[in-house]
């Protein structure tokens, strides 16, 4: 413990000053003290897995508003699921940060569009994007498309447009991605487990 | 994982090389808490860092990154110099007493039939020996001196103490107390784990980093048992999912195959995969083959795969070369890809060489972008300074980004580690327009498919037939898609035991794989994960029982393959079917059948005498120190330097096609663009940071808080002999790139003696970028080269060069 | 007054005698020194469930610290380490920092705004920021350098070993999140227990030096630490925790009558200076020396 000079002075001359604002008969005469009050007393709980790494601890999500019709669920708060057998309740600072992923100032909201050389998002919309993604595919399935080898044999194999599948995406939506671009002929479909 | 996250707890040694669970994995690193705590377990971290990991380890060993092989085939052969190996185990369930081809051979380096033109094996020679029943030949008293056994001996006996320390770095009494540890359990009571991530994945020996460790394994009969095991943790929430519904290049679900161009019919792919077993009495699994590719077709063209069309065989694309995300990027980048779609996936971020990736992306004529976030890749094109130095006006790629949900706003399972198949529900509404994937998925395929079916195109039949049978075509559940991944029966299946009863009826969902047929009469879209969406959906149980107290948690979700918690367990038990050790049974032989607390990895009512043995989906049945022709460098793990390093040349080998990995593929531009040991003196490696989850948490308040800023780390030595001082600016070089960030000066990095030269290590945490909440920062991946491991081309972003200059005070 | 969630054992600046009828357990954190992985998830949780975000800084200390410091935000932040340690070669401490809860809480003692600072009767010092009136003596007053001053309100917040989490029967965040089990709670009686236990586990595996550290100069914390190789000085705690000998002269009955005659003073005395000098500044930096130094302490 070290005290330097100046905290020694701030202490003993103001220090018996307020000292004394009791014996003067200054004390309120309740002083209201009590803790926090527990923020999550009705909070909808929703079970959840923690979307980061491959542990796959349970986490519970707690919803302002009990879903009723008028209240929009937004997450205020996330813990560790105390039943789950790995984690049992516990989370990294990822996963105990997780409210801050959901609720990033840096959420994607609404469809974008850059156009080329432009250096600008323009919002547009679900329809106009989606209508154009899937005429742009298709364009360039069909025009290059392989049907057959040049040894003759059916390859149906299309090369020219790639996709990567999300490592965080559930095993539903990995499915059905697969499902779909190997039906269009895709081959360069990857996900992240390499990288 | 072979075994799970719970059951590390059981292991009287944990060996963590190539890998760093306190940081990465945290929450599942308490079992090795409790090892400790409760089993007084020995924890052991081999790593080029001194890492947080080994701030609570028992003893922690320096190695040069990129060394791992060295080192592992120096445990070798500790273990078979000093008899440290399970005799029992090794004589019934690996290869050990296999004999070998004649003609296999290995020579300063390099197997036999290697072509150094096209820099690939003719694998024919690395077989067994056949006898003229048809099955291998083996020697059970290991004698032969061309049984596996033996050829490991001879193998491993030039990786002496003196070499693994002189090719490592790591002191030569740190490396034997490893091997004093390590090969204490080599006896049927005790266990040791081996837990690993991309510390070993990311080389281009990568694979090969794995199987060392499974020869290990093997020999001290560690695979199988409670606290045993090779266990990969994952780096992902889903990318074992991911993997498992064959999310690939070259895979379909499952563990299934793609077609490749010489598999010109339906009988001709599946002849290869069919594999008849190689000894007598074997199950060997992969015999079902068909029935699990036929029930996969159904899942996708139902009605339109049918008998005579050879189930639509001719629906999927058939492969005349890789198309892994380096090659795709080298094609991108030669202009020969038009479109990307990027589905939670950063690859300007995440992918080697950034200057590529960002030229390449350039090229495109369009890219979809579909995330919960802001990313680098999406605005690839933002010019944001010295952090990417673009100009807009020049990149006349048009970008689309859609606004995806998180995890907390739908439903669905992740697959962790585990294998565990764990259901989660929504808890909020995605902000503003934003759409489940799966409702972006189904809108866009519905609009493709409607395309098709009005204006027709190249070759609609696989698009316009696609089964689509969701209620709401744009918008397809999650539930739907998980019973369609488990499969339900087509027709009545009869009861295999008595035809005349029916098993399941027309329409049920399956419940176990079993069930699959190759007629058509079944319907499943990934094979390994039926039983996981029964008449229920298991991956929603929550049952917190554990009788076993082996932390099996039967009851918890639900893990492939048919809820079995720890793979090949059936190894656990002795020829006789008893445990090898009572303390940790998880299955047994009652007399009657297999019975346990963990479901048994074996035919259930097939006696131990019979001799079938526990590797079921071997052909051979057994564990496999000789990996055969399965991988591309060779059918034994040896050590290879990495394609940048330090000291230019291997100490094993002469000859200089063998310094690096001579089966590992790299495109010319790429191997013109790495750099050599006298301009880049210093080993480098990237990784996580715990704080920090890839490029996600940047934009996250807490996280950022935690971890704010870039920096690189150096040790005590590199900086005095730069003058660098803590928190000064440096500048770190590749042959690919620089990147300037704040250097954090530390005792934990050491220089290393190999060779007989000075190697410092620099340490790059790959967490920032020019978006998110934290401080503007460079690309890690700036500096990485452009290759892969010769089998699964996981670029070698764990090994590579640098130079380090001092830029002065921030 | 006995409306509380928790009763009040003692109050600063008040006379009030608080109500004595009801017992509750004394709890307490453990801190094990040798299960902590420096993953900083307590630093995550207690800011996530507080609803408090620190700045986002620079890199500053000399490794992983980040923050750097406790501030009014962060009201738990690891500190880390390294040492060569005899025998066994470089180690990397890390230290969680925070409020140590003490029986005999320096803070309170010190404060002179009635009830900022209570302590309950399970042993948790909270700070009631609505009596706070930002003077500094619970910084002085505390052996361990905790509190912090808001940069916006100007009042001290420390950790509340969340005490509204305890009050209604849960852990705190950050030891419901601490992934290896370096932390635990639960009543002081088990928590010592398992912290003794926890030193026979260490010395078997060669730390001979292992000790807990529950410092009597403060009559004992609430915040206890298993130190596995036993010097708190190697953790930059203080060997000796105790208050300031001028906090209890200044709080005794003493001081008290000396400052009735003393305020007048102070009060025409206060009055020529305000008339030569004028008002002070309220958002005038506090001199830098308000903090005692940290590093070799």
């Amino acid at each position: 413990m070290t005290l330097s000079r100046r905290q020694f002075l701030k202490l003993t001359a103001s220090g018996v000053g307020a000292t004394s604002l009791g014996a003067l008969g200054f004390a309120p005469g309740r002083a209201l003290a009590d803790v926090r009050n527990f923020k999550l007393a009705s909070a909808t709980q929703t079970r959840n897995t923690c979307p980061y790494c491959s542990v796959g601890c349970g986490i519970i999500m707690y919803g302002l508003g009990d879903r009723s019709k008028n209240a929009r669920l937004r997450l205020v708060h996330i813990e560790g699921d105390p039943d789950h057998p790995v984690n049992r309740g516990t989370l990294c600072p990822k996963g105990a940060s997780l409210l801050d992923f959901v609720n990033s100032p840096d959420r994607l909201k609404f469809p974008e569009y850059r156009a080329p050389g432009t250096s600008q998002w323009q919002r547009v919309t679900w329809d106009w994007a989606l209508d154009r993604i899937a005429r742009l595919l298709k364009e360039d399935r069909d025009k290059n498309f392989t049907v057959r080898n040049a040894a003759g044999l059916p390859v149906n194999r299309w090369t020219t447009v790639g996709m990567l599948a999300a490592s965080a995406a559930s095993n539903e939506v990995g499915y059905l991605t697969h499902k779909i671009f190997r039906a269009m002929g895709m081959t360069a479909i990857d996900n992240q487990a390499r990288v | 994982m072979t075994n799970h996250w719970t059951d590390i707890k059981n292991a009287n040694v944990i060996v963590v090389m190539g890998g760093n669970p306190a940081e990465a994995h945290p929450c599942g690193f308490k079992w090795v808490t409790e090892a400790k705590a409760h089993n007084k377990a020995r924890l052991i971290v081999i790593d080029p860092r001194f890492t947080r990991t080994a701030a609570v380890a028992d003893q922690y060993v320096p190695i040069r990154p990129g060394t791992d092989i060295a080192f592992l085939g120096g445990v070798i052969n500790y273990l078979v110099s000093n008899d440290a190996i399970q005799h029992a185990y090794v004589r019934a369930y690996t290869n050990a007493p296999f004999i070998v081809r004649q003609d296999y051979a290995f020579d300063d380096g390099i197997f036999s039939g290697y072509d150094e033109a096209s820099r690939k094996y003719d694998r024919s020679s690395w077989v067994y020996e056949l006898g003229p029943d048809g099955y291998a030949k083996v020697d059970p008293t290991l004698q032969d001196p061309r049984c596996v056994y033996q050829l490991l001996k001879k193998h491993y006996s030039r990786y002496t103490p003196e070499m693994v320390s002189s090719i490592t770095g790591a002191p030569k009494e740190d490396f034997l107390a490893a091997c004093k540890t390590i090969a204490s359990t080599a006896t049927p009571d005790r266990t040791m784990t081996s837990l690993y991530a991309l510390g070993w994945t990311q080389h281009t020996v990568g694979s090969q980093n794995i199987r060392a460790m499974a020869v290990v394994q093997l020999l001290l009969g560690n695979m199988g048992m409670a606290g045993g095991g090779v266990n990969a943790l994952r780096g992902h929430s889903n990318i074992q999912g991911l993997t498992d519904v064959g999310v690939l290049s070259d895979l379909l679900p499952g563990y299934l195959t793609m077609p490749q161009e010489k598999d010109k019919d339906l009988d001709t792919y599946l002849a290869p995969r069919t594999l008849k077993p190689l000894r007598p009495g074997q199950l060997s699994y992969w015999q079902n083959y068909p029935k699990f590719f036929v029930s996969l077709q159904k899942a996708w063209w139902g009605d339109a795969a049918t008998k005579e069309n050879g189930f639509a065989y001719e629906y999927l694309p058939k492969l005349d070369r890789l198309y892994d995300i380096l090659t795709v990027f080298e094609l991108m980048h030669q202009g020969k890809v038009n479109g990307y779609i990027c589905q939670g996936f950063n690859p300007l971020a995440a992918a080697p060489n950034k200057a590529k990736s960002s030229e390449a992306l350039s090229k495109l004529k369009f890219l979809v972008v579909i995330d919960p976030l802001v990313t680098e890749t999406s605005n690839f094109w933002r010019n944001a300074g010295e952090h990417n130095p673009v100009d807009p006006a020049r990149i006349e790629t048009e970008v689309f980004r859609l606004p995806s949900s998180c995890f907390a706003e739908e439903d669905g399972s992740l697959t962790n580690s585990s294998r565990w198949l764990q259901w989660h529900f929504k808890g909020a509404e995605p902000p503003g327009e934003g759409k489940t994937d799966l409702e972006i998925l189904g809108e866009l395929f519905d609009r493709v498919r409607a395309l098709y079916a009005k204006d027709g195109g190249a070759f609609p039949d696989p698009i316009v037939r696609l089964a689509w049978p969701y209620v709401l075509p744009r918008a397809p559940s999650p539930e739907e898609i998980a019973r369609e991944y488990n499969g339900r029966a087509l027709a009545d299946l009869p009861d295999p035991k008595d035809r005349t009863k029916i098993a399941v009826k027309r329409g049920e969902q399956l419940t176990t794989f079993a069930q699959l047929a190759d007629d058509g009469s079944t319907a499943a879209g990934c094979w390994i994960y039926t039983g996981s969406f029964t008449d229920k959906n298991n991956m929603a149980r929550r049952e917190t029982d554990d009788p076993s107290g082996l932390g099996l948690a039967p009851g918890w979700a639900w893990a492939w393959p048919l809820n079995r918690r720890i793979l090949y367990n059936a190894a656990s038990c002795d020829p006789t079917g008893k445990p090898w050790d009572p303390r940790r049974a998880v299955v047994r032989w009652n007399g009657e059948k297999w019975v346990g607390p963990d479901v048994p990895d074996f035919k259930l009512d097939q006696p131990p005498e019979s001799g079938m043995a526990p590797f079921i989906m071997n052909a051979e049945g057994v564990g496999r120190i000789f990996a055969l022709d399965k991988m591309a460098e060779g059918p034994l793990p040896e050590h290879y330097e990495p394609f940048e390093s330090p000291i230019g040349k291997n100490p094993l080998h002469q000859r200089p096609v063998a310094s690096t990995n001579p089966a590992a593929r790299i495109f010319p531009d790429d191997r013109a663009a790495l750099g050599t040991a006298d301009k880049f003196p210093h080993a480098a490696t990237t990784y996580r940071l715990t704080e920090h989850f890839h490029f996600w948490t940047k934009h996250a308040r807490i996280p950022a808080v935690l971890q704010p800023e870039q920096f690189v780390e150096i040790g005590e030595a590199l900086a005095r002999e730069k003058g660098i001082r803590q928190g000064e600016r440096i500048k770190v070089r590749s042959n690919r790139g620089e990147i300037i960030a704040k250097a954090l000066v530390t005792k934990r990095l050491r220089p290393l003696t190999v060779a007989g030269r000075t190697v410092h290590t620099v340490g790059i945490p790959i967490h920032w970028g020019f978006e998110g909440l934290t401080h503007p920062g460079y690309l890690a991946n700036t500096l990485t080269p452009v290759v892969g491991d010769a089998n699964v081309q996981t670029p070698e972003f764990k090994a590579f060069i640098v130079t380090v200059e001092k830029l002065g005070v921030a | 007054m006995a409306l509380e969630s928790l009763d009040i054992r003692r109050r600063s600046a008040s006379q009030t005698s608080p109500p004595r009828v009801r017992r509750r357990a004394e709890v307490a954190k453990l801190i094990d020194i040798s299960r902590c992985i420096g993953c900083k998830a307590c630093q995550a949780a207690c800011m996530e469930w507080n609803d408090v975000r620190d700045d986002i800084g620079a890199l500053g200390g000399s490794s992983y610290d980040n923050p750097i410091d406790l501030t009014d935000r962060s009201w738990t932040v690891m500190r880390f380490y390294e040492e060569e340690v005899g025998d066994r070669g470089l180690q990397w401490l890390i230290v969680k920092d925070g409020c140590l809860h003490c029986a005999d809480p320096g803070c309170l003692k010190a404060c002179p705004a009635p009830g900022a600072i209570v302590q309950y009767s399970n042993g948790i010092v909270d700070f009631q920021q609505d009596n706070c009136i930002g003077c500094g003596y619970c910084q002085t007053g505390c052996p361990f350098d905790i509190p912090r001053y808001g940069v916006t309100d100007g009042k001290a917040y420390k950790c509340t070993l969340c005490s509204d989490r305890v009050a209604v029967g849960l852990e705190p965040a950050c030891i419901k999140t601490c992934p290896t089990q370096a932390l635990s709670f639960g009543t002081k009686e088990d928590m010592i227990d398992i912290a003794n236990g926890r030193v026979v586990e260490l010395r078997e595996r060669g730390f001979d030096q292992a000790a807990v550290y529950d410092p009597q100069g403060v009559s004992g914390t609430h915040v206890v630490y298993v130190m596995p190789h036993g010097d708190p000085a190697l953790y930059r705690m203080p060997r000796e925790a105790s208050i300031s000998p001028l906090v209890r002269l200044w709080r005794s009955s003493f001081a008290r009558s000396l400052g009735v005659v003393t305020m007048v003073a102070v009060v025409i005395a206060g009055f020529f200076h305000w008339m030569k000098v004028g008002p002070v500044d309220p958002d005038a930096p506090d001199a830098p020396d308000a903090r005692p130094p940290r590093e070799g302490e």
